[in-house]
């Protein structure tokens, strides 16, 4: 007689197991997958009920939804991974519409011979990064490519949350006469990535700075709820984003480089990779645009959290209907901060 | 940041800028070329012009290893990332300079083509001894700076046997390009491109020395100063160009000593002696075929080299008939002559090669200097 129990399940192999087809098949292989790993780790009473959609209360009011893929490679690096990432990222989205994130949804796509140990981390930090940010994961999906056919893991995440009444933040907002802040050192993530993926060391470590502002950005808009523009510069950094916001409001932007907080040891490794710091991204950093007679109240805000330390006045919105971004260089120039072009290069000369 | 922020000091830069502004005699005009790239980006990025008088006028001159690339190497590159089992190892700035039925090294490799971006040539070997079923082309390109590297690993893949290893060599002479631009008909006699003076080059000077400009100096009755990268060296360059031109003096001066000596890098001439030898002929985008301006893979090394290892033909064609680079590149031009600069020609869809590298006079101007002359007004809400 076997000692085996007839409803005995042998248990998802966390430890030398790798995804297969099946995990993706909807079949057993799948809901024990998501019993074992998505259940457990993002636990919670939506997730509990396990229908296909999550029922959910929001809040009369404005609703926001931001949807984000995460593609990042390498998965884990200094400061952070895909999981906490994927949270990140798309709270960060939502928040900067001054709205209260709420929820979040998840979609993976797992490549075939993924480690489930890889996997298992990937989902822990996710969860943990979720409940940090007090935003449940309340739906989510999981799909399986053949090998060859991903990258390890892509997750998309999808957020909902309420603006506030009063708060109207958009791209578009921006005047002549408001002022540039960031919230704190510009390009840590990039770097922290890009050193991995190019395989450089340095003597210290870039960590990325992932983290959720969503906390900032209502510190923020409790000081000064007529904020005018408010982005997290990601992909084509701090650039990028204020040509988005110059072109969206049809006005110019100057900036001042001394005033640009950036880390010595960024600094240094852009300068290694022939790299601008004003184009390389950032995850948990942000960019707001006030009218000026408000600006000391949102950087004392913004500084008296800890997440906003280093914030600082860097420019000021100025009528061009060319809708350039412009820098007074250091040296005593001036010169335009472009839309980044492809990606960043190496210089090789 | 130490050692940087020195060579870029803004106060600095103002009394250098005022001593430039207290020399320069009203009566006369001082048209400076800066040879290389990196001195055209740093004059846009720092925006040096606008700390110059109006009569010192800086024309970008060819050394931009990119730039310089005709669209038939492009090709043969690209001809070679599509041969089966082959992969191509390459600076990331050539991905995107146009080739030949609208093509680029991005575009074959969105085809299928398996290129793969590096940061040096060791990056290139160390692909080929991954993948030892696969033949690994590397695509050499670049002036004196990028040559010696090169040479290294050449030379590392014959000591290590890795048979699936070669270069596709286009590493090119800063000498030649200078003395073909003195000897061009515009400078030489019709006068329509006064130059008066050169920047030298910096990294390129650090291994062949300031020695081999002396003829430049002496034959062409140019002054040339080698400087550094760094907007201060630059600034520097040009208070001593101006200084030599009021003196009537024609010398080759060294700006940046603490890199560059008479003699340069004995060890990286010497190990580029071993495996390179002189091309005798090789087109340049703007320049056109000129002669010993180039390198090729010695007989020694022969093994390594891809053109002779995959019968690589070599078939000059046409720049589009709207793009001014090769006028841009012998200082004829600038950039903003070009009927197609900024309009159809753009940093996203280059026209030409002027357009792509960062070093690129087109792209620096594009990048940085094309908000000029539009007037900043500060609001009042």
């Amino acid at each position: 007689m076997s000692a085996v129990r007839a409803d005995y399940v042998r248990p998802v192999d966390f430890k030398h197991g790798r995804v297969d087809m099946t995990h993706g098949s909807g079949g057993r292989a799948t809901a024990q997958l998501v019993d074992e790993l998505f259940l457990r780790a993002f636990d919670n009473e939506w997730l509990r009920a396990q229908n296909d959609s999550a029922r959910i209360v929001m809040p009369a009011g404005r609703m926001v939804i931001a949807t984000d893929s995460h593609v990042v490679s390498p998965l884990f690096f200094p400061g952070g991974d895909i999981g906490c990432l994927a949270v990140h990222g798309t709270v960060n989205d939502v928040a900067m519409s001054g709205a209260r994130p709420l929820y979040l949804a998840a979609t993976f796509v797992l490549e075939e011979g993924f480690p489930l140990a890889d996997l298992k981390r990937i989902v822990s930090s996710m969860a943990t990064a979720s409940r940090l940010a007090g935003v449940p994961v309340v739906t989510g999906d999981t799909k399986v490519v053949e090998q060859g056919k991903g990258d390890g893991v892509f997750i998309t995440t999808t957020g909902f949350g309420i603006v506030p009444d009063g708060v109207d933040i958009a791209g578009d907002r921006a005047r002549p006469g408001d002022v540039i802040v960031v919230s704190g050192t510009l390009g840590d993530h990039g770097v922290a990535i890009m050193s991995l993926r190019e395989n450089l060391t340095f003597e210290t470590t870039i960590e990325s700075d992932t983290v959720a502002l969503h906390e900032l950005v209502a510190a923020m808009i409790a000081e000064v709820p007529g904020i005018h523009c408010m982005r997290d510069p990601t992909r084509g950094g701090l650039a990028t984003t204020l040509n988005e916001i110059a072109r969206q409001s049809g006005c110019g932007m100057v900036i001042r480089e001394r005033d640009v907080p950036v880390k010595a040891q960024v600094k240094a490794a852009c300068e290694f990779l022939g790299l601008d710091p004003l184009y390389v991204a950032n995850e948990g950093k942000l960019v707001a645009i006030v009218p000026s007679a408000t600006a000391s109240r949102v950087l004392a805000a913004m500084r008296a959290h800890p997440l906003g330390r280093d914030a600082a006045i860097i420019g000021d919105v100025v009528e061009d209907a060319h809708g350039f971004v412009q820098m007074e260089t250091s040296f005593g120039g001036r010169r335009n901060v472009d839309w980044l072009t492809g990606e960043q290069l190496p210089r090789i000369c | 940041m130490k050692y940087i922020d020195e060579f870029r000091d803004g106060v600095v830069a103002r009394q250098l800028a005022a001593a430039i502004a207290g020399e320069v005699r009203s009566d006369r005009r001082y048209h400076l070329m800066e040879f290389c790239g990196g001195h055209t980006h740093a004059i846009s990025r720092y925006g040096i012009k606008d700390l110059l008088p109006v009569n010192v006028r800086m024309i970008h001159g060819p050394g931009c290893p990119v730039c310089v690339l005709p669209i038939g190497r492009i090709d043969n590159a690209i001809e070679l990332a599509e041969r089966p089992w082959t992969i191509l190892a390459t600076y990331a700035d050539t991905m995107r300079v146009p080739a030949s039925k609208g093509l680029s090294l991005q575009k074959a490799k969105a085809r299928g083509a398996d290129i793969r971006m590096v940061y040096s040539s060791a990056d290139a070997l160390r692909i080929a001894r991954e993948n030892p079923e696969r033949e690994v082309v590397f695509f050499a390109i670049g002036f004196e700076t990028t040559t010696p590297p090169t040479a290294v690993v050449i030379r590392q893949a014959a000591e290590l046997g890795v048979a699936n290893f070669s270069v596709f060599c286009n590493h090119v002479l800063t000498p030649a390009a200078i003395a073909n631009i003195l000897e061009s008909p515009e400078v030489r006699e019709l006068g329509t491109v006064p130059l008066d003076g050169f920047i030298g080059p910096a990294h390129v000077s650090t291994v062949i020395g300031s020695q081999p400009y002396e003829y430049f100096a002496e034959e062409y009755e140019r002054p040339v100063v080698i400087a550094g990268f760094e907007p201060l060296d630059v600034m520097q360059a040009i208070l001593m160009l101006v200084r030599q031109l009021n003196d009537g003096r024609a010398e080759v001066e060294n700006e940046f000593t603490r890199a560059v000596t008479r003699e340069g890098n004995i060890k990286a001439k010497a190990l580029v002696a071993e495996v390179f030898e002189l091309r005798r002929s090789f087109e340049w985008r703007g320049l056109g075929e000129v002669p010993y301006s180039a390198l090729q893979i010695k007989e020694k090394y022969r093994a390594y080299d891809a053109e002779t290892r995959f019968g690589i033909g070599y078939r000059s064609v046409a720049d589009n008939k709207a793009c001014e680079c090769g006028a841009i590149l012998r200082g004829v031009k600038q950039p903003t002559d070009c009927k197609v600069f900024g309009t159809v020609c753009t940093p996203e869809n280059p026209i030409g090669s002027c357009m792509v590298s960062s070093e690129g006079a087109c792209a620096a101007h594009y990048t940085y200097g094309r908000f000029k002359n539009v007037p900043i007004v500060k609001g009042s809400a």
